[in-house]
């Protein structure tokens, strides 16, 4: 299990190929990429700002509740702050477990979590000014399936 | 107690954190001793519904009590991912 908070870009394919490497008990990998989404009147950049040590701890705790509840192998969380643009990816979860229907479930269940539940906030910068991204009903009301 | 803000929260007060002294028995209690300052912490604090707050860095409640909290923060809404 890895969980890491970070500036720096990550490299999509060389993290899913090394968490994929090596689970000879594992049979399914599932990874999920979150990319800054480009807004209606034109998105220059966003910046996402974290609470450094409750982040870390709250996507650990959230890590290891997937991995008890869906008995999956192992987990990788990526999560960036800082100064994005559009198309840069912000996050990543992988997910490994024997069979398929855990790994799929394990990673939704990470997503919804770190959604409404680590601490980062979102900032989006146009040529109109810049926003606070608001949380969504949806998002919090995606909890209570679990 | 260090009292953290983030996001929009920080902004309205016009700083990411600051050491606070109270008797404020909970973070009810903290944010009304806050909002009685200055202007700018009544402009943080008018809506609690739309913030959230953690203690020692666990989410909790306003009615939470501060016995023994080190660190107190307040934000809004989370959107990570």
């Amino acid at each position: 299990m890895e969980v890491r908070v970070q500036v720096e870009p990550f490299d999509f394919g060389v993290e899913a190929a090394a968490f994929a490497e090596g689970h000879t008990k594992m049979g399914a990998v599932v990874t999920f990429t979150g990319i800054v989404r480009d807004v209606a009147d034109g998105l220059d950049r966003m910046e996402i700002e974290h609470y450094p040590g409750m982040t870390e701890k709250a996507l650990e705790a959230q890590a290891h509740a997937a991995v008890g509840r869906f008995k999956l192998g192992d987990v990788l969380v990526i999560h960036r702050h800082g100064t994005m643009r559009p198309g840069e990816m912000i996050m990543m979860v992988a997910t490994a477990a024997p069979h398929r229907t855990d790994a799929f479930q394990g990673a939704e269940f990470l997503m919804d979590y770190l959604k409404s539940r680590a601490p980062f906030w979102k900032k989006e910068y146009t040529a109109d000014g810049a926003e606070w991204v608001a949380a969504k009903d949806e998002d919090e009301d995606a909890l209570s399936r679990w | 107690m260090e009292v953290l803000y983030f996001a929009w929260v920080r902004e309205r007060i016009g700083l990411p954190r600051e050491t606070v002294e109270t008797q404020a028995a909970t973070v009810a209690d903290l944010v009304e001793e806050l909002k009685a300052r200055e202007e700018r912490y009544n402009a943080a604090f008018t809506d609690l519904s739309a913030l959230r707050v953690a203690l020692d860095q666990e989410l909790a409640d306003f009615d939470a009590r501060l016995e023994g909290v080190r660190e107190v923060a307040f934000f809004p809404p989370m959107t990570g991912g």
